[in-house]
């Protein structure tokens, strides 16, 4: 192995991606005192929360009545009651200090009449449990994250939170069970960093880029995910992928649901309000997975539009060319950018497209990682946050705008319980050279590959294995098949050729290391997804169309060595956090 | 009589040349700014043949067909790929933009691909963004009230329109890069992306701290090295206009 000139760190808490969840978490361990790190493969405001659009849910009650139970209820209607009740119980009472919180920290939320927070209506959110649609999503017009995340930025740099910026990371540091710490490859230089740490926070974002089509960024390849596959721990509900009903037709861009909320409407090539019969209440604001899966229907039985009859329209002209203009204005350059739409005259052509993981690192509502071992354990040392966790508050199906808001709350409860676990100061345990030395193995053997593979052609077929096989409708048969085929890609690599062999910004190494790092989530979502014998949420099976409540009301564990994956379960949890509210049983879902 | 030499490697050679492989009718020539800090060579133009026929409508589609299919040594950086996170900027056919909001039908001829000018190469098409980071950093963007209460800042609508424009910066440093000023004195000059920035926070009117922010750029070499030169308003992908931020700060300094 060629030798590595290794950088040694000690902090008292590393925090892993600078995103939403990640800056927040930075920012509140600043505050308690904790000598804390931020480590990033991106400048802070290139993460992904930047692409967040049309807001962050919390029951402020600005635009009449509202409640955090309602929010509460919505939620485990939403996550087709396959969430965790006292996590989101947890999530949707802290939701509104959090946002209050968000507006102090100077996020430029767009306002009412009366000067207050401005919110819009979204899927899924309802007043009184289920009845009319309720106003309760805040919006910085259609840039929320990326206000958010600018002033996030703002908040770490005023508490001189520590970053290390275009550090890529290699892997977690793991002694009996526990996390010690992470190693990651500094691309500004070609170093190698260890940072040891008493709590490491993984806040490393989705994986869309499993998918071909994507509303993901290049950089969605959930690294973090995947470094706690390779330390031997189970990833969960890797098989609830959210597809997003409205990308933009042949280039996947997102366009928010807020367009539905400010009144947009999706029609068929019959000129049909095809929603109105898949959800005669909330119609074009049903939950994600009911309106992807319609929109599904519609394509399959011969009502899409287009020459190839494979997309659906998505109609706003019909409103005031000022309204767009001051709540819409991001959407309107996107339409007209990647889709050469003029939205106030014409319709915008929109698929679903993927866009959110439900699944990811298994935790409690203090960012804790579980696994199981008998029964349900946390991981000492280490926690994770944002679109990386699974809390579970989204369960099967997030509801849009609770993304943002999740990152924040439990971003925040991160560095709260971080700050009851340690210390400042506190000593570091020995860490035992064979990590490092496992860590690096890897990374060499990946930067000298010789082979005849190259990382983009192993990418691409797994990106088209999962969007054909594991895509909105799921059946034994196509399950089947892909769970052989996303296969070939990994074993793809035992020849895989990488060909710039530096040290210093060599994205042919990021990019096969991604790969590395995608492939395996690839295998434990196709292998989760075929082990789910039910439809629940966003995973619709053609073959067991059910919800089926005494059997799968649990959360899948998903462990993967290599290509060999390792599936067990745990049930979901049936109570509240506390007595403010009742647990809310499973009903049948209709909106 | 005094010789002046430009440094060594500042001379740009000439690269390699990579044929079309797929027999396409329809190539385009792209020559792409290469340099490896690893290895002591001078910068090259590398040029490419693209088959277009296969080329989805943006610059950055060209770029990745070029690192996925014939070069993936080729180093730059991209993220989100809708002109959301600013990582992409670069110079294309002489001027600055985001290459995944760049459509390449709008380039006439071949198509020239460098790094931002005037910035420190880190590798091929990557610059070196760290000084004006932090500078960002100096105009000290949050907010700064002494209101601490559990309840909102409330802001009128005409006070948070004063925010459009503003707000909307994704510090890509299309601007700042395009400036003569910025060129010459960008370590001490601001430049237009922190200035509209800083900008962003002086009229705050949740923001308690004006005058002082004020009196911080109020220098000679932060705020008054903007000659009013334009460029910066010409090369925002965003179409924001920095020049009139930092003139709407000079006249609320004239006038304070």
């Amino acid at each position: 192995m060629s030798s590595y000139k290794i950088i040694d760190h000690e902090y008292d808490v590393v925090v892993l991606g600078a995103g939403g969840s990640g800056l927040r978490a930075a920012v509140g361990l600043s505050e308690a005192g904790l000598k804390t790190a931020c480590v990033s493969k991106v400048f802070p405001t290139r993460s992904h929360t930047s692409a967040a659009q049309g807001g962050i849910s919390a029951a402020l009650g600005n635009m009449g009545e509202d409640d955090w139970r309602w929010h509460m209820y919505d939620t485990v209607k939403g996550a087709d009651w396959l969430g965790d009740q006292d996590s989101i119980e947890y999530l949707c009472k802290e939701a509104p200090a959090a946002v209050l919180e968000l507006e102090k920290y100077g996020v430029p939320f767009s306002r009412t009449e009366d000067g207050k927070i401005y919110q819009r209506p979204f899927g899924g959110m309802t007043k009184n449990y289920g009845n009319e649609t309720v106003q309760r999503t805040c919006a910085a017009a259609d840039r929320t994250g990326h206000a958010i995340l600018h002033t996030l930025y703002g908040q770490a740099l005023k508490h001189n939170t520590e970053f290390f910026i275009e550090y890529f990371a290699l892997d977690l540091i793991m002694k009996d069970g526990a996390c010690k710490g992470l190693i990651a490859w500094n691309l500004n230089d070609g170093t190698i960093h260890r940072f040891r740490s008493h709590i490491t926070i993984i806040a490393t974002g989705g994986y869309g880029k499993v998918y071909y089509s994507a509303t993901s960024a290049h950089t969605c390849t959930g690294d973090g995910n995947a470094m706690v596959l390779r330390a031997g721990l189970p990833l969960q509900d890797m098989e609830f992928v959210q597809f997003h009903p409205t990308g933009i037709y042949g280039h996947g861009t997102l366009i928010s649901e807020g367009v539905r909320g400010e009144g947009g409407y999706l029609v068929n090539s019959k000129g049909e309000r095809f929603m109105e019969r898949y959800a005669p209440k909330a119609k074009d604001l049903a939950s994600r997975d009911v309106v992807s899966r319609s929109i599904a229907v519609e394509i399959n039985e011969g009502r899409g539009i287009g020459k190839e009859q494979d997309h659906v329209h998505l109609h706003i002209d019909h409103l005031d060319p000022k309204v767009i203009e001051e709540r819409l204005p991001g959407i309107s350059e996107a339409s007209k950018l990647f889709a050469n739409v003029d939205v106030t005259k014409e319709p915008i052509p929109v698929v679903p497209t993927v866009h959110y993981n439900m699944g990811g690192i298994p935790t409690n509502y203090k960012a804790e990682v579980l696994t199981v071992n008998g029964s349900e354990k946390t991981v000492p040392g280490l926690m994770a946050i944002g679109e990386a966790a699974c809390v579970s508050v989204h369960g099967a199906n997030r509801l849009g705008s609770n993304s943002l808001i999740d990152l924040v709350v439990f971003g925040r409860a991160a560095a709260k319980r971080a700050a009851e676990l340690v210390k400042p100061g506190m000593k570091h345990d020995e860490i035992d050279k064979s990590e490092t030395d496992r860590c690096l193995d890897r990374f060499d053997k990946l930067r000298n590959s010789q082979g005849s593979n190259p990382t983009s052609e192993l990418r691409l077929s797994m990106q088209k294995t999962m969007q054909s096989k594991c895509a909105v409708f799921r059946s034994e048969k196509t399950l089947k098949e892909g769970v052989d085929q996303i296969r070939k890609p990994f074993e793809g690599m035992e020849s895989l050729s990488v060909k710039d062999k530096s040290l210093i910004f060599n994205t042919d190494l990021v990019e096969t290391l991604e790969f590395d790092n995608l492939i395996r989530q690839a295998i434990t979502t196709m292998d989760s997804a075929y082990h789910r014998k039910e439809s629940r949420g966003a995973h619709a099976r053609e073959d067991f169309p059910k919800r089926d409540d005494e059997n799968y009301m649990q959360h899948t564990l998903a462990w993967c060595n290599g290509s060999k994956t390792k599936i067990n379960y745990r049930p979901v949890h049936r109570s509240t956090l506390t007595n403010d509210v009742q647990y809310f049983p499973p009903q049948e879902r209709v909106y | 009589m005094v010789q002046f030499n430009l440094p060594s490697n500042s001379k740009i050679k000439k690269g390699q040349y990579y044929k079309d492989k797929t027999g396409s009718k329809n190539i385009r020539k792209v020559n792409v700014y290469r340099w490896d800090p690893s290895k002591n060579e001078n910068p090259r133009i590398d040029t490419y043949e693209v088959d277009m026929d296969n080329c989805s409508s943006k610059v950055l589609d060209i770029l990745n067909k070029i690192k996925n299919e014939i070069d993936p040594s080729i180093a730059y950086r991209r993220s989100c790929a809708h002109g959301v996170c600013g990582s992409c900027a670069m110079n294309m056919n002489g001027k600055n933009g985001l290459a995944c909001t760049k459509s390449h039908s709008e380039l006439d001829g071949d198509i020239d691909i460098y790094p931002l000018p005037h910035l420190k190469v880190l590798k091929d098409l990557i610059g070196d963004l760290s000084t004006l980071y932090k500078q960002y950093e100096s105009v000290e963007p949050w907010l700064k009230t002494t209101k601490i209460n559990d309840k909102e800042n409330i802001q009128t609508k005409e006070d948070r329109a004063k925010l459009d424009g503003l707000y909307e910066c994704i510090m890509c440093a299309c601007c700042s890069t395009s400036c003569p000023s910025y060129w010459w004195n960008g370590e001490k000059y601001l430049g237009p992306a922190v200035l509209l920035q800083a900008y962003r926070w002086i009229i705050d009117s949740r923001d308690e701290d004006r005058k002082e922010r004020l009196k911080k750029v109020a220098d000679e070499l932060k705020l008054y090295r903007c000659h009013t030169i334009l460029n910066c308003t010409n090369a925002c992908p965003k179409g924001l206009n920095p020049a009139k931020a930092i003139a709407e700060i000079k006249k609320m300094l004239a006038t304070a």
